[in-house]
């Protein structure tokens, strides 16, 4: 396996009282897969992303990606942060070549890379603003381009687009599917909307709180293009509805 | 139109400052050595300028202030950067801050006299003390304040020290630290003049100490007054200077 997490222990105390943010976590993940890690707050999603990514550490268990023990952050594994992460001093291009500049890539191809992804993410002309003459939207562009520019391997998401009103989310819920299919890059995404997961992920693991735990992996079986009122997408986010007991008796009725 | 009521402001306020002290001039029975009038002042002040004591003693104050001023902030920013990301080594060193900076600058004036003697250094040190603390403070506590999503950032794009320092910790910490430039401005500037009234044998503190020593209190009065337009001038100059690094750094003015 690519990404192997097992028995996965977190605990923190809060206000004097204990509170186990994972309870024993073991996941597997496939190279070039897209997983959503789903469920509602304090059910340790963020905290399994942060510890795989290197940011957290465990009190037990053990997470390795290709074969090596997790131990810090890698340039080779991006995270994409909610509040875009971008640094306010650097205009748009500067923040998109900030890990080229670590990688040592000479000036001139740092410019071609940083325009090629500003492209991508369809922010072409932007390159001399500064992000807070930006949307929020238009912000967590650059940071993916920022993110890829470096050719990640892996790509953290940790509730990228949940700042973002509806509309501006489902359009990059497109482009993030669309880039994720074109770049092959393996990606886990935090999120706690049952719709955004159905349209993104090849699977979802779907966590419940108290204690942090797995309570069920579903493999997404759609392909290609997805279309958010197709029934089978319905079918599949209604699963997933059932897993959380949010579908009420006379909706079940109603479907006989 | 803003712009003219606020010159309008200052007009009608300087009027009304001169008005007052001509009243207080004309009513009060004060020698008129001792107190004189506003238009005596202005003579002594034309008089200090055509002579061209001011002038020197204007260049001789502002040399050892930029001296003093610049040396405080490039060691106080220095030192606060690295102190503000050890925080283990800073509980130490704060304790001895805290007791050191409620002194009056001028309380180490005789020491600093008989160490230095009379001349350029005393005045350049105690501008330097008085910058150095509040920037000292508000550059650890604008580097504790880092919103930590930079340092994570940077961590992810392995972005290590020093570039970590110069890249990401200064300018995130800048306009936090601008406020503390700033403020030590004022106080760096006040303690000029103390400083030279008692280490210097010239400069605008001297020549206060010169105008009494030879009864001349209109050449001290057009001296307090040169120094406080020179106060406003460089506290304009600072902030234009605040706001130029904020926009290049992308900041919202």
């Amino acid at each position: 396996m690519y990404i192997e997490v097992q028995n996965a222990c977190k605990k923190y105390i809060q206000d004097g009282a204990e509170f186990t943010a994972l309870d024993n976590v073991s996941l597997d993940i496939e190279k070039g897969e897209f997983i959503c890690l789903l469920g509602p707050s304090g059910c340790g999603k963020s905290t399994l992303l942060n510890a795989v990514a290197g940011f957290e550490k465990l009190n037990s268990g053990s997470i390795r990606i290709d074969g090596t023990e997790v131990s810090k952050p890698s340039i080779k594994n991006i995270t994409i942060f909610q509040n875009y992460g971008l640094l306010p001093w650097r205009t748009v291009e500067k923040n998109v070549e900030l890990g080229l500049e670590t990688l040592k890539v000479p000036k001139e191809e740092r410019h071609q890379i940083a325009a090629k992804y500003l492209e991508l993410v369809g922010l072409m002309g932007y390159e001399k603003r500064f992000p807070h003459q930006l949307s929020g939207g238009q912000q967590q562009r650059v940071s993916i381009a920022r993110g890829l520019a470096v050719n990640p391997d892996i790509i953290f998401m940790d509730e990228p687009f949940g700042a973002l009103d509806a509309i501006t989310r489902m359009k990059l819920q497109d482009d993030i599917l669309k880039i994720s299919r074109k770049a092959h890059k393996t990606i886990i995404f935090v999120t706690h909307d049952i719709e955004e997961a159905v349209f993104l992920a090849d699977r979802i693991v779907v966590m419940m709180a108290d204690p942090g735990r797995i309570k069920s992996i579903v493999k997404v079986p759609l392909m290609g293009h997805r279309d958010r009122t197709s029934a089978d997408f319905l079918h599949v986010r209604d699963k997933i509805f059932e897993l959380f007991n949010m579908k009420s008796d006379e909706y079940i009725e109603y479907v006989i | 139109m803003r712009k003219l009521r606020e010159v309008k402001n200052v007009v009608v306020s300087l009027i009304v400052f001169v008005l007052l002290w001509q009243i207080l001039f004309i009513t009060s029975d004060f020698n008129e050595n001792l107190f004189p009038s506003p238009y005596m002042a202005l003579q002594a002040l034309v008089e200090t300028v055509t002579k061209g004591v001011l002038f020197t003693n204007i260049l001789t104050s502002l040399y050892r202030f930029l001296i003093g001023y610049l040396a405080s902030i490039i060691v106080a920013v220095a030192l606060g950067l690295v102190l503000g990301q050890l925080p283990g080594v800073f509980q130490y060193i704060n304790p001895v801050v805290q007791l050191i900076r409620p002194i009056s600058p001028t309380a180490w004036m005789p020491f600093i006299v008989l160490l230095f003697g009379i001349g350029d250094v005393p005045a350049i040190v105690i501008i330097f003390i008085a910058a150095f603390f509040p920037v000292l403070l508000s550059t650890v506590t604008a580097v504790r304040n880092i919103n930590p999503v930079y340092l994570k950032v940077s961590q992810n794009f392995a972005i290590s020290q020093p570039e970590l320092t110069w890249k990401v910790i200064l300018p995130a910490a800048f306009p936090q630290i601008a406020s503390g430039i700033h403020l030590a401005l004022g106080s760096a500037w006040i303690f000029l003049v103390a400083g030279e009234m008692v280490g210097a044998q010239s400069g605008l503190g001297y020549q206060i100490i010169d105008a009494r020593n030879n009864i001349r209190a209109d050449i001290l009065l057009a001296t307090i007054i040169v120094i406080g337009v020179i106060g406003i001038i460089l506290d304009g100059l600072i902030k234009v200077i605040e706001r130029r690094i904020l926009a290049a750094w992308g900041g919202q003015v």
